[in-house]
C-alpha cells in the first residue's frame, strides 16, 4: 500500500483537522464529536440539514458543508457508517428552531445509525425528518437485497435541497423536494481498479488487466458483473442504458447530468465520458440543461466513474442554480 | 455452577482478545462479500468497551452488558454497531437484577439479544447474517437444556450450533446488508457477521470453562 498518510488509525481525524485549517471561513470542525459544522451554525429560522456516512468518499459529505448546502456532516471511519452520537451532536449544532433533516444514503449501517440518532433526537423533542437516497440502478432486485444504494444523486440532492432550505422552506417542504429529487434521479457506476482501505492495507478486490466491474458501489463492494474492458464510448452506453430505461425519459425532456470520478481517474477521461454521454442523449432528444464533471463522490483511490441523471423541472433547476459556497462546490456567491 | 459477574466480565475481555486476534480474518471474509471492515470495526469497538469496563469495578451483570451495548453503538459504526449494540443492550435489560445466571437465564439473555437484532435489522434467519449463527445456537441450547445438560454443556452446544449455522451461511444467498448487492455471487463465502457471533460464543464457552 502506497498512501500519503501517517498512520491508518489517524486518517479521518488528520484529514478533518486539515479541512478545518484550509476552510476557516466556511466550516468549523468539532474533533471530539467528529463532525464538520457550517460556520455560524445554527442558522436561525432555517431548516438544518445534515448528512453523513463513511469516510473515503471525499469531497462528500464534509466538502458540501456551507452556504446553500449542508449545515453539518458526520464522517465515520473509512467506509463505515458514523455512530448515532455524531448525528445527535450534529443535530444539536444545526437546530435553528425550524427542524432538522437527515439525508441518509441507503446502506444498512447508515440507515440503522441515523435511525437510532433520530429516535434519540425525537425523544428530546427536536423536529426531525429523514430522507433516504437510493438511486443506484446496478442493484436490480430490491426484494432480495438491502435495496438500491444511495450514490451520485446524494450530492445533487444535497445541493438542491440546501438551496431550498436557504430560501426559507419549511421542514415538510424540504422533505418533499428531497423525495422528488431522489425519485427523479438514477445512477450507475463502474470500476477499472479496486480501492485500498488504509486500515486493511491491501486492495479490497482484484481486477485483471483487461477486466472491469460494472455496477460497482462506492465502497469497492463488487458490482453485478465483471466483464472484458472496452472503450469509453461503450462503457458510457453500458452505464446510461439502464438509467434511461429506469427513468423512462421522454423526447424533449431535460436533465442534470453528473459524470463522477471514483477518485483514481483523471479528469481528462471523465470529459471523454461526458462527450459520449452528450452524444448519446442528443440522439434520444434529451438535453443536458446542467452538468457537473469531476470527483464528487469517490471511493478512495478507485479508478472508474459513475453517471447520474436527474430529470429536471423548473423547481429543481431553480434551486440547483441557487448560490452555493462550500469547500467543494461554489457558484453565484 | 451458575454464570457469575466475573464470568461475564471475563467473557467481554476475552471477546476483545479473540476479535483482535481475528481482526484480519474477519476483514478478509468481509472483503469477499462486503466492504472489508468488519474485523477492524469489531476490534475497535471491543477495545473501547474494555477500556470503559476497566473503570467500572462494581458493575453487575446487567450493567456490564448494557455498557457493552451502548459503547458498541457509540464506537463501531456500520451495521455491526447498531446490531451488536442492540444485542448487548437487550441482553442487559433481560438480566436486570440478576447476581448470577442459571441455564434458563442465559437462554433468556440470548433470546432477548436475538429479538433485538431481528427488530433493529428487520431481518430473519436464512438471509446470510449474524442471525444464522445466533438462532441455531439458541435452538441447540434449548435442546441441551431439555436433555438436562449442565450449564457448561449448554454453552458448548451453543458454540456447536453457531458453528454449524456459520458454515451453513457459505451456501446462502445474501438478501440483507451489503453482501446482498452481490446476489448469487455471495454464495460460496462465509458470512463475517455470523463468524464474529460464533467467535463471541466460543469466548463465552472458554470463560465458563476457565471458571
Amino acid at each position: 500500500m502506497k498512501k500519503l498518510i501517517n498512520n491508518p488509525d489517524d486518517v479521518v481525524k488528520e484529514a478533518m483537522a486539515g479541512m478545518a485549517l484550509a476552510h476557516p471561513d466556511l466550516i468549523t470542525v468539532d474533533l471530539e464529536n467528529q463532525i464538520i459544522v457550517r460556520k455560524n451554525a445554527p442558522i436561525r429560522d432555517k431548516v438544518g440539514i445534515i448528512s453523513g456516512g463513511g469516510s473515503g468518499h471525499e469531497p462528500m459529505h464534509g466538502g458540501y458543508v456551507g452556504y446553500g448546502m449542508l449545515d453539518a456532516a458526520c464522517p465515520g471511519a473509512v467506509f463505515t457508517s458514523p455512530v448515532p452520537d455524531q448525528m445527535l451532536a450534529a443535530t444539536h449544532a444545526v437546530n435553528g428552531g425550524k427542524g432538522v433533516l437527515h439525508i441518509v444514503k441507503n446502506y444498512t449501517g447508515d440507515v440503522m445509525n441515523f435511525e437510532m440518532s433520530a429516535e434519540l433526537a425525537d425523544a428530546e423533542g427536536i423536529q426531525i425528518a429523514s430522507v433516504i437516497t437510493n438511486d443506484d440502478v446496478a442493484v436490480q432486485d430490491s426484494l432480495y437485497t438491502a435495496g438500491r444504494r444511495g450514490v451520485g444523486v446524494t450530492v445533487l440532492l444535497e445541493k438542491i435541497v440546501g438551496g431550498y432550505a436557504e430560501a426559507g422552506a419549511s421542514l415538510d417542504q424540504v422533505v418533499a423536494l428531497a423525495r422528488k429529487v431522489n425519485d427523479h434521479g438514477r445512477s450507475m457506476g463502474m470500476a477499472l481498479t479496486s480501492c485500498t482501505v488504509p486500515a486493511a492495507g491491501k486492495p479490497t478486490f482484484e481486477l485483471g488487466e483487461n477486466e472491469m466491474e460494472i455496477g460497482i458501489g462506492i465502497h469497492g463492494e463488487p458490482g453485478r458483473r465483471r466483464t472484458k474492458l472496452t472503450n469509453a464510448d461503450d462503457i458510457t452506453e453500458t452505464l446510461i442504458t439502464p438509467i434511461l430505461e429506469d427513468l423512462q425519459l421522454k423526447n424533449g425532456e431535460s436533465v442534470l447530468a453528473l459524470v463522477n470520478g471514483m477518485g483514481g481517474t483523471p479528469l481528462i477521461e471523465l470529459y471523454i465520458v461526458y462527450n459520449a454521454l452528450q452524444r448519446i442523449l442528443k440522439g434520444k432528444a434529451i438535453s443536458i440543461a446542467r452538468s457537473l464533471v469531476g470527483n464528487y463522490i469517490t471511493a478512495l483511490d478507485m479508478a472508474g466513474c459513475s453517471i447520474t441523471l436527474v430529470r429536471l423541472d423548473d423547481e429543481l433547476l431553480k434551486y440547483w442554480d441557487a448560490p452555493v459556497h462550500t469547500p467543494a462546490l461554489r457558484w453565484g456567491r | 455452577m451458575p454464570v457469575t459477574t466475573g464470568d461475564i466480565r471475563d467473557w467481554i475481555q476475552r471477546s476483545g482478545q479473540v476479535l483482535h486476534e481475528n481482526n484480519a480474518y474477519l476483514t478478509q471474509l468481509d472483503s469477499a462479500i462486503g466492504d472489508a471492515d468488519h474485523g477492524i470495526n469489531m476490534d475497535r469497538g471491543f477495545q473501547a468497551v474494555n477500556k470503559k469496563l476497566a473503570g467500572m469495578e462494581e458493575a453487575d451483570i446487567s450493567t456490564l452488558l448494557k455498557t457493552t451495548g451502548t459503547t458498541l453503538v457509540s464506537t463501531v459504526g456500520g451495521a455491526s454497531g447498531p446490531l451488536y449494540g442492540t444485542a448487548f443492550l437487550r441482553a442487559g435489560v433481560a438480566t436486570a437484577g440478576k447476581q448470577t445466571l442459571e441455564s434458563a437465564d442465559l437462554i433468556t439473555l440470548f433470546e432477548a439479544a436475538l429479538e433485538g437484532v431481528k427488530a433493529r435489522g428487520k431481518a430473519q434467519t436464512g438471509e446470510k447474517t449474524m442471525l444464522d449463527a445466533l438462532a441455531p445456537a439458541i435452538e441447540a441450547a434449548k435442546q441441551a437444556q431439555a436433555a438436562q445438560a449442565s450449564l457448561a454443556q449448554i454453552v458448548q452446544a451453543m458454540v456447536a450450533g453457531a458453528e454449524v449455522g456459520t458454515k451453513a451461511t457459505i451456501e446462502m444467498t445474501a438478501t440483507k446488508g451489503r453482501a446482498s448487492y452481490l446476489g448469487e455471487r455471495s454464495v460460496g463465502h462465509q458470512d463475517p457477521g455470523a463468524t464474529s457471533c460464533w467467535l463471541l460464543l466460543q469466548a463465552l464457552a472458554d470463560s465458563i470453562k476457565q471458571a
